[in-house]
């Protein structure tokens, strides 16, 4: 069954075997690889995880355990744009929850779940170390501080983008 | 010794140990969940809360901390309190916690009854639970035929990881995600892929892992019947404790020795003894009519049959290396030494007998398994322990943690500090080599591999005893000066090597370097495996010059014997079909005593039922010398009996003299004693019949066995007598005392509040110590005075032939041994025969992966497997597997590419939709 696996492009091969080199054992760049996959492909697929773990010798079972650890290592595929909506504490009291409402009626998704048209998924994240200007979200690399119910329409459009 | 102070009371602990190893030691009472007197302590669960007080007069004030036991290192003048009011709080809110997911599923679970969860639940008081809000659930995944998931019961102690990848190395079961999500399982599913994964059976204290065979075949533990026994499926001689409801095999647990295997088996000893119950079990006697097929006869008229054709005949017999020393020396005794065989193939008794010598000529000791973890140096001369002793493999895995230890010595770290050992050390590991004609299981920790011919593999142990030495060394033999100077350097330093591999010229070179390094004032230790479980005990009992079944043979043609019997023994699968033909040919007449239906006893004239271990009492000898004895777990149906006392019968219906004074199973143990010096301690592997603890027998039974009266209601309301048991100190009742009884006696564990198998430490002296009763089994060999190691440079180098390879044995775990590999479960883990070849040997011949070899002309035709690990001019053949049974070891045959062979259809994985079945 091995032999089905697809091995990783050249571009994504060269960026691991960089970070290999500044370690003592392949497995150390465990994080780096699943982020540098993740990167090219938007999220990790069971045959780019199998693939990952014979380039660093590790088993799967290893490797699947550092990428289900971390909730932005993504097992499942994602849309376009992700949306990290923050619940911690200073968003919650500002009333991420609202936000969250919001933003579900207007894209027509709740928490975990991409918008059919593949633009958005939209995903709790516990901090984005931006506190005092709750409530805040980042939609795919762009950080939003201090978002209200109306400011929603900004960024994804009346509309539902 | 430190002196601490437990809730007023003033103990003397050990120094260097842990408060709740400790407490546990002296008796006391501390519920845990991480930690495993086995795997050390993490600290992880918090269950073992305890108040540790500065002083006295914080101790009068109240005035304490709460500390974890499993992580506080007791301390001369240490005051600690388990029943103060905090620490018990703290620990039924850790309980409530723990339980916050798990189902309440207690009447369904394989664990209820003797469930760790449930014992500590109770043990803490907690009873009411709080939590309102749904509880997680999980997909349970297919582990294989073997292990039961159910993955909503975790509480996430983390033992089943701890246990499967640091303490057995397996690479397939991991903690994934995080937070409450944690899940246990593997990347997908499939199977477990270590050989030692049946542990997480007991390693896990509630639910998740069960023993699959038994979820689906359920008794609760309280309902088994169970007996001490021993496993027979290699020569490790592993304590088992098999149980038993209707007649039928149930399961086989950990019986604890703290010389052998301590708290763990492998699958095969665990999986491997469900044949009991096969289909194929002979039931009743049966008499070959003209037309070869079997007329069933009572046990009186066989009997008959047999003292019939006793009397009429010139008798030879073929014992067997499979079952007791008493079912052998009966057997020997019917039909004279100078008529008996061992049994071994006629290519394994030399080896078997080797062997024994070595081991009882050298100077180093034979180790038991709990030496073998203590070596700080090891050499594995072409034995794959993985799969001929698997049981060796698990200890030679914690040997190489023998440098980690020592640099936490260093350090101060005492060695239950489990995880700051593992950060410390990271991959440090005592050096380890192995050298074998292939891969193994263990590589993976090795300092060293070398993948050699049979014959290089004695040349280089030779060379290793050749450097130790001092002698000069020829060029190119680097590996042997590395492997040399690690010995030496050791303080206890271990040689491993044994039968496997066929070559007797290793199993030399082993104990070279064995007495090599005893010469130059080393302790140091020799292991050697041999394949069954009562090798040795054969070996012991019929000495070097026994005839094997060519001399069998020829007596028989000469007329001189004229009726064979066969005692446990399937002969084709100790000889090619033709060669087997001939020897039973030779005889007028053949009786064949066996347990299961095979190509023997379908040869036979007359075929004899005999009990299995699990229904019949023995004395097994293990590859260290260690004699220990089996007790039948529950009586065998009536005309199925024990082959000695079908034996025992015959003699005594034949008036021989040297029956007269057997009547019961110890005289024959002590008559063998007094009979054959080698065997001269056996009766002391267990008390005699007479032994009663504290005036009463044992009980087999729990005093809570269930339903005695209705389990036959269905037949007769009329509950029968329970069966007597004539001939040990144990009963097949539920009264009796199971308590402070010698170690060898010991049916099951269970003390009141601790149901699961972690009341063991109530049956020790201290925590991972001997059995209050003392150690199971005695020590047959003694180390030899050793003859002076020559500089001998052993055989020749192997040279490859053009168009010959040489056959050698791939052994594997399931598959290769008889019994075993007909159990279920373990019958789907058995690989069709195969034959291994590197790939250029597989390209000069001009096959891939997966064609058909024709092996030499008509030998065997296997599907190929390409191993670049198999040495080029070698093929490897998988031992003891159906198809391969021709296949003579060492031997160098031709291959070529068998003709019409149909490849395989590739594997689809099965899966039985997960668990929440049972």
């Amino acid at each position: 069954m091995t032999d089905l696996i697809p091995v990783l492009s050249d571009e994504e091969l060269r960026e691991i075997n960089a970070e290999i080199a500044h370690v003592p054992v392949p497995a150390a760049v465990a994080i780096d690889a699943l982020k540098i996959v993740q990167a090219h492909r938007g999220w990790v697929s069971d045959e780019s995880l199998q693939a990952i773990a014979r380039h660093l010798e590790m088993s799967a079972e290893e490797l699947e355990g550092v990428a289900t650890f971390y909730n932005l290592i993504f097992r499942r595929p994602v849309g376009e744009n992700v949306i990290l909506l923050c619940n911690s504490i200073s968003c919650w009291i500002k009333g991420c929850d609202k936000l969250q409402a919001k933003i579900s009626a207007q894209l027509g998704i709740a928490l975990g779940e991409t918008t059919p048209d593949n633009r958005y998924t939209l995903l709790p994240v516990t901090c984005l170390g931006a506190c005092d200007k709750a409530p805040v979200m980042m939609v795919g690399e762009e950080l939003h501080e201090n978002i209200s119910e109306q400011g929603l329409g900004d960024v994804f459009g009346e509309d539902g983008g | 010794m430190p002196v601490i102070r437990i809730d007023g009371v003033e103990y003397e602990v050990e120094a260097g140990g842990n408060l709740l190893e400790a407490t546990l030691g002296l008796g006391l009472d501390l519920p845990y969940f991480c930690w495993h007197p086995a795997m050390g302590s993490i600290g992880a669960c918090r269950q073992c809360a305890v108040v540790q007080y500065l002083d006295e007069e914080s101790e009068q004030a109240g005035r304490g901390r709460i500390v974890m036991g499993c992580m506080t290192p007791v301390t001369d003048g240490a005051i600690f309190s388990l029943g103060g009011d905090r620490a018990q709080q703290f620990r039924e809110a850790i309980v409530e916690s723990l339980m916050l997911n798990h189902p309440h599923d207690c009447p369904v679970c394989a664990e209820g009854g003797e469930c760790h969860l449930q014992d500590m639940t109770v043990m803490v008081g907690h009873r009411d639970r709080h939590y309102r809000g749904r509880k997680n659930t999980h997909r349970n995944q297919y582990l294989g035929p073997l292990i039961h998931h159910e993955m909503n019961r975790c509480i996430t102690c983390y033992r089943c990881t701890r246990y499967y990848r640091d303490y057995a190395g397996g690479t397939d079961l991991a903690a994934l995600a995080s937070r409450d999500h944690i899940y246990f399982g593997r990347h997908q599913e499939g199977v477990l892929q270590s050989e030692f994964a049946g542990n997480l059976v007991e390693v896990c204290p509630t639910g998740v892992f069960t023993d699959r065979i038994l979820v689906h075949d359920y008794t609760r533990k309280w309902d088994l019947q169970s007996a001490p026994s021993v496993c027979t499926g290699c020569a490790v001689g592993c304590n088992t404790l098999p149980g038993e409801r209707y007649g039928r095999l149930k399961r086989v647990h950990n019986r604890y020795n703290v010389e052998v295997n301590g708290y763990f088996l492998c699958d095969r000893g665990r999986f491997g003894a469900g044949f009991v119950n096969s289909d194929k079990r002979l039931e009743y006697p049966g008499l070959r009519r003209e037309d070869g097929r079997y007329d069933a006869l009572d046990h009186h008229r066989a009997l008959q049959q047999l003292q019939a054709a006793c009397n009429q005949g010139n008798l030879a017999g073929i014992g067997s290396p499979r079952t007791s020393v008493e079912a052998n020396f009966l057997l020997r005794t019917l039909v004279g030494p100078d008529n008996f065989s061992p049994g071994f193939a006629d290519s394994e008794q030399p080896l078997v007998n080797l062997a024994l010598q070595l081991q009882q000529d050298s100077p180093a000791v034979t180790p038991d398994l709990r030496s073998i973890e203590s070596a700080d140096a090891v050499l594995v001369l072409g034995e794959d322990v993985t799969n001929t002793a698997p049981r060796i493999a698990l200890a030679l895995r914690q040997s190489v943690r023998n440098r980690a230890y020592a640099m936490a010595a260093d350090l101060g770290l005492e060695t239950w500090q489990d995880a700051a050992i593992r950060n410390l050390a990271q991959d440090e590991r005592s050096p380890l080599y192995i050298t074998a004609p292939g891969d193994t299981p263990l590589d993976d920790v090795a300092a060293g591999t070398d993948r050699l011919a049979p014959q290089d593999i004695a040349c280089l142990g030779q060379a290793v005893a050749a450097s130790i030495a001092g002698d000069s060394n020829e060029a190119g033999q680097d590996r042997a000066a590395e492997i040399a100077a690690a010995l030496a350097g050791a303080q206890r330093p271990l040689v491993v090597s044994g039968t496997g591999c066929a070559s007797g010229e290793v199993m030399q070179a082993a104990a070279a370097v064995a007495n090599a390094l005893c010469t130059a004032g080393r302790q140091a230790m020799l292991c050697l495996a041999v394949p069954e479980a009562n090798s040795l005990g054969q070996a012991l009992l019929c000495g070097a010059d026994a005839p094997d079944f060519s001399a069998l043979q020829q007596r028989a043609e000469a007329g001189e014997v004229d009726t064979l019997l066969v005692l446990e023994n399937d002969l084709y699968r100790r000889g090619d079909g033709d060669r087997i033909d001939r020897l039973l040919a030779a005889f007028k007449r053949v009786i064949v005593l066996d347990g299961l239906d095979n190509a023997t006893t379908s040869s036979a004239d007359l075929v004899l039922p005999a009990a299995s271990f699990a229904e019949s009492e023995g004395t097994l000898v293990s590859l260290e010398g260690r004699a220990q004895r089996h007790f039948p777990v529950f009586p065998p149906p009536a005309e199925r009996r024990p082959a000695w006392v079908w034996l025992l019968a015959c003699l005594k219906e034949l008036e021989r003299e040297e029956a007269g004074s057997l009547h019961h199973f110890d005289d024959i143990t002590r008559a063998c004693a007094a009979a054959i010096p080698g065997l001269s301690g056996i009766p002391a592997a267990a008390p005699d019949h007479h032994f009663r603890n504290a005036g009463v027998k044992i009980p087999r039974q729990t005093h809570r066995y269930s339903g005695r009266t209705a389990m036959r209601a269905d037949v007769s309301v009329h509950e029968p007598k329970q069966p007597q048991d004539e001939e040990s100190a144990l009963a097949f009742t539920m009264e009796g005392l199971n308590r402070a009884q010698p170690g060898s006696l010991l049916p099951y564990v269970w003390s009141p509040g601790w149901n699961s198998n972690q009341s063991l430490h109530k049956f020790q002296g201290e925590v991972g110590g001997p059995l209050k009763g003392g150690t199971a089994g005695v020590r047959l060999l003694q180390p030899g005075s050793g003859p002076v190691v020559s500089g001998s440079t052993g055989p020749e180098p192997f040279r490859a032939e053009d168009g010959q390879w040489q056959l050698v044995p791939r052994q594997k775990i399931f598959g290769s041994e008889e019994l075993s590999a007909l159990s279920p479960g373990i019958d789907e883990l058995v690989t069709p025969a195969f034959v291994e070849l590197g790939s250029a040997d597989a390209e000069s011949l001009g096959v891939a992966d997966g064609d058909g070899l024709e092996l030499g002309d008509g030998l065997a035709r296997l599907e190929l497997r390409i191993n670049d690990c198999i040495p080029a001019g070698c093929a490897g053949f998988a031992a003891g597997h159906a198809g391969a049974e021709n296949l003579q070891p060492l031997a160098r045959v031709t291959l070529r590419r068998a003709e019409g062979w149909q490849r395989r259809e590739p594997q689809i994985i099965g899966s039985d939709g997960g668990g929440g079945n049972d």
